[in-house]
């Protein structure tokens, strides 16, 4: 906000009168200017997911917070119409290069009704033209980066979901947890996964941990040797681990670096796993006789 | 230990003796420690011992050694050991020093320790009274 006093005063110097000149132009020609642009974007396939309604509606807030931008030099107003603006068109799948694309668009119209104004006045025209420019490459600046920030917010969002879906811990039974991992296991989820696996054991009180991998397509040296210290861990927190769902090729893989398991608790499948731990805690799980026949 | 508040306490709790940790020791300290609940594990005939290190933020190679030989001695003088309470983040770092504990087993807490010793017929309710 600092900024204003410095614009009233460029605007009071010759600058700031080309300027306000300008804007009473684009004014003037407001609904000319802004079909024109409409026009353009549609004849560049731009925003072919918005509908025309909606992009008559966005064009004109977009044209009315350019010409004000142009006219205050205070961008503040413009960064809170495009993160809003980002925050709508993001999740219909609109393109970095189809907002900077209208964006530019709009500067070139703007400019070409400039060079009609002025055809005949060549000086003035260059005048104009050195008032807009840094103004109108400002604002394009301004939309882009407003829009990539808001993207990027959006991806982060989504790598923080993923990261806490990609481990979760589930109770099934009391004192035995089920950790099944599907994906790809690296050393970054390795150590989450310890982590959360550990501070399971101890808010759900458990003894027996099942972890499954029959999701896990690989596994590398260092991550191999995580599980291992993970299986330890828990031992010392008062916990069994039993590992279930090592495909042939991870198998393969954990003899071959010769990660030492003979500590570990291996059965093929989730299935017996669950039956070992079930054993370990003392739960007999029979099947209900059916009285009714069939 | 030379006034100040105890930084162990020693308890007795039927057969069972109960040394819980109130923070972290140096070495002087652990050896002295290791001593005492040697001690008393004889004057009242414990048959289970249970080290509570829940209050321990970090758990260093002397200490965890310690720990070690005091489930060893224990055994010699008749006593089973189990060490409680391992803070997740003290167990991931024990194990990633490649220090564990041992054939020392663990539980998770005070409750499942006792539990333990009861499986193993170490701890009874009151003392064993001698037989007739």
């Amino acid at each position: 906000m600092e900024q204003a006093p410095e614009h009233d005063s460029a605007q009071s110097g010759p600058g700031g009168h080309l300027l306000s000149q300008l804007v009473a132009h684009l004014r003037e020609h407001r609904t000319r200017l802004q079909e024109e642009w409409s026009q353009r974007i549609q004849q560049t396939h731009l925003l072919t997911a918005m509908t025309p309604q909606e992009m008559a509606a966005e064009t004109t807030s977009v044209y009315d917070n350019y010409v004000e931008v142009l006219e205050t030099g205070n961008v503040e107003a413009l960064q809170h119409y495009a993160k809003d603006l980002s925050e709508r068109i993001i999740p219909r799948g609109v393109e970095t290069h189809e907002v900077v694309g209208i964006v530019l668009l709009l500067r070139d119209v703007l400019a070409r009704s400039l060079f009609e104004k002025y055809q005949r006045d060549f000086s003035m025209l260059n005048e104009v033209l050195d008032a807009y420019e840094p103004a109108a490459n400002r604002i394009a600046n301004t939309v882009a980066v407003s829009f990539v920030d808001e993207r990027e917010r959006v991806i982060r969002q989504q790598q923080d979901a993923i990261r806490e879906l990609s481990t979760p811990v589930l109770p099934v039974r009391e004192r035995l947890l089920i950790l099944p991992i599907i994906g790809v296991l690296d050393s970054e989820r390795a150590r989450q996964l310890t982590e959360q696996l550990l501070s399971g054991i101890r808010k759900h009180r458990a003894k027996v941990v099942v972890i499954d991998i029959t999701g896990s397509p690989d596994v590398d040296e260092s991550v191999a040797n995580h599980l291992v210290q993970t299986v330890d861990a828990s031992r010392l927190m008062g916990a069994s681990v039993i590992i279930t769902g090592l495909s042939p090729k991870i198998a393969q893989t954990l003899v071959t670096i010769g990660v030492d398991l003979s500590k570990m608790n291996t059965i093929g499948d989730l299935q017996g796993g669950l039956e070992e731990a079930e054993r370990l805690l003392g739960y007999t799980v029979t099947r209900k006789e059916v009285s009714t026949s069939s | 230990m030379n006034g100040g508040p105890a930084l162990v306490s020693i308890m007795r709790q039927g057969s069972t003796l109960i040394a819980s940790v109130h923070t972290a020791l140096n070495d002087s300290e652990l050896v002295r420690f290791e001593h005492d609940l040697v001690d008393q594990i004889g004057e009242h005939r414990s048959r289970g011992v249970i080290i509570d290190v829940a209050a321990l933020d970090v758990i260093d190679s002397f200490a965890a050694l310690t720990l070690r030989r005091i489930a060893d001695m224990a055994r010699l003088r008749g006593a089973q050991t189990v060490l409680v309470g391992i803070q997740p983040e003290v167990a991931f770092t024990m194990v990633r020093l490649g220090m564990g504990t041992g054939a020392v087993p663990t539980a998770l807490d005070l409750e499942e320790g006792l539990a333990l010793l009861a499986e193993q017929g170490s701890h009874h309710p009151r003392p064993d009274e001698p037989e007739a």
